[in-house]
């Protein structure tokens, strides 16, 4: 047991998400490797939509993999930080456009 | 670093590659002839695992180089030679050798990093490979300028893209011309290629649209831990990291068809060795089987065992990695 939380060897350990539940878990790996192979969308996009998206759920084993993979397929730190921004944004959106929430129930209460 | 503290750094990883093997690897013949001519370079590529540059005075003799032409004549199970260096051109015997191994009618290959044949004193080399029928293959660690200057040194790109461009207009990479040119992709980090017919494809697209290059296959390369670039993992701190990522990309399918089980590696004195990295560490074959060139026996070569040390990993990570490219 190491001394944080997060340690990046833990990533290897990936595959083991299917002890206790060997059914489960190899049904989502089976999910998992048809949604993130490429098909209609190359491999190379879908790197970088999952990048995005383990940026805005601070996952760290998610965006350890994912910057080595975009490394690996030869795609710029540019792209890379673009698409960051895309998840950076959307979050910044999501946030803000639930203050719409907000704002209907200040209107309905307030005299 | 020396070669010998190189093997201590190796030998400090706990998982020893040769503990991962079912049985010893042995070699199953000799069909590759790959002939180190020199450490000389007009580059200074940071990963370079022969740490090759100007400065160095490494370079094969003529009587090495017959000794290279008579073993490839006189064993017709070597169907390829394969010329590395450094810059195999900076060899000044090397234009002869050139000449009298195509006579032999097997695989010539010369691996070029191309912007040599930019330099004074260097441009007749494309004649004489097109002439000779000799095989290219170029190393392009990335198809963006920035990145692959910042392996293999300012300006190389722009003069990588004039050479190719002129290859191009002899006949090399296009179809039907018989003229092979053949690219490199290694990682220009501590990090492991992408699958080869996916960079093989951007590789070709960009190339192609951006700069109208054409080229025929593009070879994947694993970077080794070994020479400069175990110099860069140890001291970006990547060392255990790359070495983890190497191990747990272990292939045990890929080991059958590891490059040095067909190849033998001739260093520049003539020592025989099971590739070009074995060379770089100073691992020479067994000297039971044959330890100089002038001595060559396809017989003893052609079973004998291979020297593994834990850089091997290099070879069977993911879909394993040759000098020909990816095993799969």
């Amino acid at each position: 047991m190491g001394q944080n939380y997060y340690e990046s060897e833990d990533l290897a350990d990936f595959p083991g998400i299917t002890e206790y539940a060997k059914k489960q878990g190899n049904k989502f790996f089976d999910y998992y490797r048809a949604s993130t192979s490429a098909g209609k969308l190359s491999e190379r996009e879908k790197s970088l939509i999952a990048l995005a998206v383990a940026m805005t759920q601070n996952c760290p084993y998610c965006i350890d993999a994912y910057t080595n993979k975009c490394l690996s397929l030869g795609i710029g730190e540019e792209e890379m930080m673009e698409a960051v921004h895309v998840g950076s944004a959307m979050m910044a959106g999501i946030t803000l456009v639930h203050s719409t929430q907000m704002r209907k129930i200040i209107r309905k209460k307030a005299m | 670093m020396k070669s010998v503290n190189q093997l201590a750094v190796l030998e400090k990883h706990d998982i020893r590659f040769a503990e991962k093997l079912v049985e010893p690897l042995t070699a199953a013949g000799v069909e590759i002839l790959q002939i180190n001519v020199g450490k000389r370079c007009n580059l200074s590529c940071r990963h370079c695992h022969v740490e090759a540059g100007g400065d160095r005075k490494e370079v094969m003799r003529r009587d090495v180089f017959d000794a290279c032409l008579e073993a490839a004549a006189k064993n017709i199970d070597i169907n390829t030679i394969d010329v590395t260096g450094g810059a195999p051109e900076m060899n000044p015997f090397l234009k002869d050798f050139i000449k009298e191994a195509a006579k032999l009618g097997k695989r010539l290959i010369v691996r070029s990093n191309l912007v040599i044949l930019a330099e004074d004193g260097y441009s007749g080399y494309a004649g004489l490979y097109a002439d000779n029928g000799v095989e290219i293959v170029s190393s392009l660690p990335d198809c963006d300028e920035t990145r692959a200057d910042r392996q293999r040194g300012a300006g190389f790109f722009r003069k990588f893209v004039r050479v190719a461009k002129k290859l191009n207009e002899m006949g090399y990479g296009r179809p039907g011309s018989g003229l092979i040119l053949n690219l490199v992709h290694n990682p220009v980090g501590a990090y492991l290629p992408a699958s080869q017919p996916v960079l093989e494809q951007d590789y070709r697209v960009r190339l192609k649209n951006s700069f109208g290059i054409d080229f025929n296959s593009l070879y994947c390369i694993n970077n080794m831990p070994v020479g400069r670039y175990l110099d860069f993992l140890i001291a970006s701190g990547n060392y255990d990291d790359y070495m983890r990522t190497l191990t747990e990309a272990f292939n045990p399918g890929a080991v059958k068809d590891v490059m040095c089980r067909k190849t033998v590696s001739v260093s520049w004195e003539g020592t025989l060795y099971d590739c070009d990295f074995n060379q770089m560490l100073g691992l020479p074959v067994d000297a039971e089987y044959s330890a100089h060139i002038g001595e060559f026996d396809m017989e003893r070569l052609g079973n004998r065992p291979i020297v593994l040390h834990n850089h091997c990993y290099g070879c069977t990570a993911g879909e394993g990695s040759s000098c020909q490219g990816s095993l799969q």
